[in-house]
């Protein structure tokens, strides 16, 4: 007899912590977006589209993802391309695409593409790959990361590189490789700052010291650190965040709210929450381990790290650790775009996870 | 699919990839768990070690002190009248800090209010004074129009705001402005010393006058509030409330009714008036003419209405009566007679013969008298009365100028009174002593000659002849004048103690000496050879007396010439000092009419109707005063 969940293809433990997340995340939506009802009920919805995306994925057994990668990847591209010729500017950047009524972001289907990719490229050969494929691997990562950051979008072209990456890293590269890349990085540094635009540089400059200009760019970590400091160990309690209140924390239901949260749930809640997340992502890993073909471990895998490269790169940025990068705090922020992004990778998850043959003993 | 399988490739080991994949699932976990530790750790480091620091920064971010100013002490005249008041006033400000475009929004304010390039020019002053770091104002004085105008644009200008203050107000302007003084925007100078806490949120100090000698009892206390505000600084909510404390409230001794009259008597003449209480030095009225409107500099005057001011001729930001010094001429008189008696070196009845000049012992030089038929024989009583000046020339020379020195700064002169407002200069008494060091010269006895009819050297302001006036009236007591009788506070209306009057008593040999000299005074305004007889018909009082007509050139040759047709700026100098009721003086006074010429026929009139209204008017009601309803709290 089949339950419910295996009849729907769902993986128990993950959808606990996802909707676990959800709710902390519409709890502290409520207090950052200024006790805003509608808000809520708008991000709500989000998350019945995105929960609902994610149960359909669940169902659709993982070669039919090996099958459209390729294809996923060749489109995004394209789309990419457009972009860079005829993209709407928003903000100084060139990421939309107006499709009739729709915007559309491209960058965020390759968030999914590339990972899926590099996974199909690697998983049908022989593991773990010589340094040609590992050269093919990579030229697939930096194209669309390269169009991504040329938008310029540095924050998503570092996780679409990222995801990527990992699966790369997954696949069993050499560590000697990766290291010696890690190197050759170094060297390249100095390079890369030349090519960056102002702003970046400055956002760079400003993360090695935010004080230096406390009303301009350093403001925005200056004011998170703050809020997240002055929470202390029980936090100033639900609703009684003054930095946030006080308008002090900029984009707070956005980039910046693990400020609102760190402030008003302190230590013990920030601690609860990244509990949950690692719960999550030790979750997503076991399934990774546990998956039965090449493409599928290293798709499980990587996925699961963008996830949690999504945190850290968050959650480094807001306390300070990282530069400003503009990246939500997954399942947490409000917003749909990368929402609906996360949960279908969590859906191709589940099916990779609930479409397991039975091991012969 | 790879064309480009190798035979390695084909030897694909399953179990061994699955191996490779999974220890590499396990790295990645050891790495996330690493990288989780990583953040905890920044976690902790904020959010525990440096939690009372952020703590600290949250709190200095939401709560600011908000400096209240406190209302300025209102300034009364002797009846009660408002001198100096505060109104409601509406300005402009901007915070620059929180403006991407200024000249942008300059550009686009001046659509909404009228904004002149002066406004502009004295705002990019204010900026780069640290006290406006935060709001630095740009407009003053906005009409209700144009209040109401910004207020439905406010939107479109984040950054400006409307502030609330109050403004001084002078509503007597020029009549009361060399005594009261103004109130004027606090200089980069005045800053420097100023107690910035004393200070904060307050904008305007007191330049002259009363305001400026009296600011530490107008200026009350500021208060302070303790606001939380957002990052945009727009307040929120009042945590803790330190209200100001208001300044005291001053009520002069001038009655600006008489302050008015002598004003009018005065008339187009520039000149001063000085009227005080010889009883305690209280500053009737403190008259100086052409005046100005203090209401032009509080806040701030343009460069053109205060060129006008002081490249005028006239001089209307010149307190003359305080600090106009003036040969006293004929009116120093009275003192040198008296100094005579009391010094012994004449008596009453001893006369001196007046042909018309006087000449020193071995020289040929004529110094005239005023009368060039002369006088004849004089005693003192006619010397004053008829104002003989051959025989001061002669009492002057037996005298010597270190005792006429040593005399007549009993009286005040050649030093200052002390009066309670500043600015005031001290005149010059010369001496032999004094010449040495000033001039590097000996005393010439020619000199002696003039200073027995007040020219030369000898220098004094309507406030000191006034002084010197209410001694002899008093017959020797000298007060340091003031002009603030009481300091009230606003609401209890309780009095706050003040000093008594610094007092000088000038000894006196014989008290007759003083009566002989009073009697003579009272003999200028009411005999007929009296020198103002033409001012004591009809005095339902008696006035004592002495005119004064100063030479304004010509003192370093000797007055020799008698000029008569001149420029009217160098006609003498018309002078009356007098006191009433001559046997129980109430008022004692001291007038100048610069070039106005005799000081009977000119300086006289004025003292007359100054001495009318002071004596003769009703006595004035009770103040109408609001904070008087206050029942009266000691008993």
């Amino acid at each position: 007899m089949k339950s419910l969940g295996q009849r729907l293809h769902l993986d128990m433990p993950l959808l606990v912590g996802l909707l676990l997340l959800a709710t902390i995340s519409l709890v502290v939506l409520y207090s950052a977006g200024g006790q805003d009802v509608q808000l809520l009920v708008r991000q709500l919805l989000r998350f019945g589209l995105a929960f609902g995306l994610m149960l359909a994925l669940a169902q659709v057994p993982p070669h039919y993802f090996q099958q459209i990668a390729p294809w996923l990847f060749g489109a995004g591209l394209l789309l990419l391309i457009a972009v860079f010729l005829f993209g709407a500017h928003a903000k100084g950047a060139q990421r939309w695409l107006q499709i009739g009524g729709m915007r559309f972001q491209p960058s965020e289907i390759m968030k999914l593409a590339v990972p899926l990719m590099v996974a199909w490229y690697l998983g049908d050969r022989p593991l773990p790959p010589n340094l040609l494929r590992a050269t093919v691997t990579l030229i697939l990562i930096v194209v669309p990361a390269a169009f991504i950051a040329k938008q310029p979008d540095m924050g998503t072209a570092l996780l679409v590189a990222s995801a990527g990456l990992f699966v790369l890293l997954l696949s069993g590269l050499r560590w000697r490789v990766i290291g010696g890349a890690a190197l050759l990085l170094g060297v390249a540094a100095p390079l890369l700052w030349r090519m960056m635009h102002d702003y970046q540089r400055q956002r760079v400059l400003t993360f090695l010291d935010p004080e230096q200009d406390p009303l301009g760019a350093g403001y925005h970590i200056l004011q998170s650190t703050i809020a997240i400091g002055s929470g202390g160990v029980f936090g100033k309690g639900w609703l009684n965040g003054t930095q946030s209140y006080l308008d002090f924390i900029p984009e707070r239901t956005t980039d910046f709210i693990f400020a609102v949260y760190g402030e008003e749930f302190g230590l013990i809640g920030a601690l609860l929450l990244l509990a949950l997340f690692l719960f999550v992502i030790v979750r997503g890993l076991i399934i990774a381990y546990d998956a039965q073909t090449n493409f599928n471990r290293l798709l499980a895998g990587g996925l699961i790290l963008s996830f949690f490269m999504y945190i850290l790169v968050n959650i480094g940025m807001v306390t300070g650790l990282v530069p400003v990068v503009g990246v939500p705090l997954p399942l947490i922020s409000y917003g749909g775009t990368s929402l609906v992004t996360l949960m279908a990778s969590f859906g191709i998850l589940m099916s990779i996870h609930t479409h397991r043959k039975r091991e012969p003993s | 699919m790879d064309p480009r399988i190798t035979f390695k490739d084909q030897l694909r080991n399953p179990v061994r990839e699955t191996r490779l994949l999974r220890h590499r699932m396990i790295a990645a976990l050891a790495f996330t768990v690493l990288l989780v530790f990583i953040v905890v750790g920044r976690l902790v480091y904020l959010q525990v070690f440096n939690h009372a620091h952020y703590s600290t920064l949250s709190q200095n971010n939401q709560i600011s002190i908000v400096a209240l100013p406190p209302a300025r002490g209102l300034i009364y005249d002797r009846n009660g009248v408002l001198l100096a008041q505060n109104t409601p006033s509406f300005g402009l400000e901007v915070i620059p800090e929180q403006i991407q475009d200024l000249n942008a929004t300059l550009t686009a304010l001046k659509e909404v209010i009228a904004i002149s390039d002066a406004d502009i020019k004295r705002f990019q002053r204010l900026r780069g004074q640290k006290r406006y770091s935060k709001g630095v104002p740009l407009r003053l004085r906005l009409s209700e129009e144009e209040v109401a105008r910004f207020a439905v644009n406010r939107p479109r200008f984040p950054g400006v705001d409307i502030t609330a203050g109050a403004a001084r107000y002078y509503p007597h302007g020029a009549l009361a402005a060399h005594a009261v003084g103004y109130v004027a925007r606090i200089s980069g100078e005045e800053l420097a010393e100023l107690d910035p806490i004393r200070y904060s949120g307050v904008n305007h100090i007191g330049k002259t006058g009363v305001e400026k000698a009296y600011e530490d009892a107008l200026h009350g206390t500021v208060g302070f509030e303790q606001v939380e505000t957002n990052a945009q600084g727009r307040l929120l909510r009042v945590l803790e409330r330190n209200p100001p404390v208001a300044g005291k409230n001053l009520h002069l001794s001038i009655d600006i009714q008489l302050q008015s009259i002598a004003a009018v008597a005065l008339g187009d003449h520039r000149g001063a008036v000085v009227a005080i209480d010889p009883a305690n030095g209280a500053v009737l009225a403190l008259v100086s003419q052409p005046a100005y409107d203090p209401n032009l500099f509080v806040n701030g005057i343009d460069s053109k209405d205060y060129d006008a001011l002081r490249n005028s001729p006239d001089q209307p930001l010149y307190n003359r009566a305080l600090r106009g010094q003036y040969p006293p001429g004929s009116t120093i008189k009275p003192f040198i007679g008296l100094g005579g008696l009391e010094l012994g070196v004449i008596n009453k009845t001893q006369d001196t013969f007046c042909p018309g000049w006087f000449s020193l012992k071995g020289h040929s030089h004529r110094y005239r008298d005023w009368n060039p038929k002369g006088h004849g024989s004089v005693d003192l009583d006619r010397a004053i009365v008829e104002s003989c000046d051959v025989y001061f020339y002669t009492l002057a020379t037996i005298l010597g100028i270190d005792r006429l020195h040593d005399f007549l700064r009993q009286f005040g002169f050649g030093q200052k009174t002390g009066i309670d407002i500043g600015g005031e200069l001290a005149g010059l008494v010369p001496s032999a002593n004094w010449k040495r060091r000033a001039h590097r010269q000996p005393w010439y006895p020619g000199e002696t000659v003039i200073t027995g009819i007040g020219q030369g050297y000898n220098l004094a302001t309507p406030l000191q002849l006034a002084v010197a006036t209410g001694a002899l009236a008093t017959s020797g007591t000298r007060i340091a004048p003031r002009v603030v009788a009481e300091i009230k506070n606003p609401v209890t209306q309780q009095l706050y103690p003040q000093a008594a009057p610094v007092t000088y008593t000038i000894p006196v040999k014989d008290k007759r000496h003083w009566d002989n000299v009073i009697t003579a005074m009272t003999r200028v305004v009411n005999s007929e050879r009296g020198t103002a007889r033409a001012i004591g018909l009809n005095a339902p009082y008696t006035i004592a007396g002495k005119t004064g007509t100063a030479q304004v050139f010509g003192v370093k040759q000797g007055a020799k010439y008698i000029q008569s047709e001149v420029d009217p700026r160098l006609r003498d100098h018309a002078l009356f000092i007098a006191f009433a009721p001559a046997l129980h003086p109430r008022i004692a006074l001291a007038v100048l009419v610069e070039n106005g010429g005799h000081g009977g026929s000119v300086a006289a009139p004025i003292a007359r109707k100054v001495m009318d209204q002071y004596l003769l008017s009703q006595p004035p009601a009770q103040p109408v005063d609001l904070s008087n309803v206050v029942p009266e709290l000691d008993e």
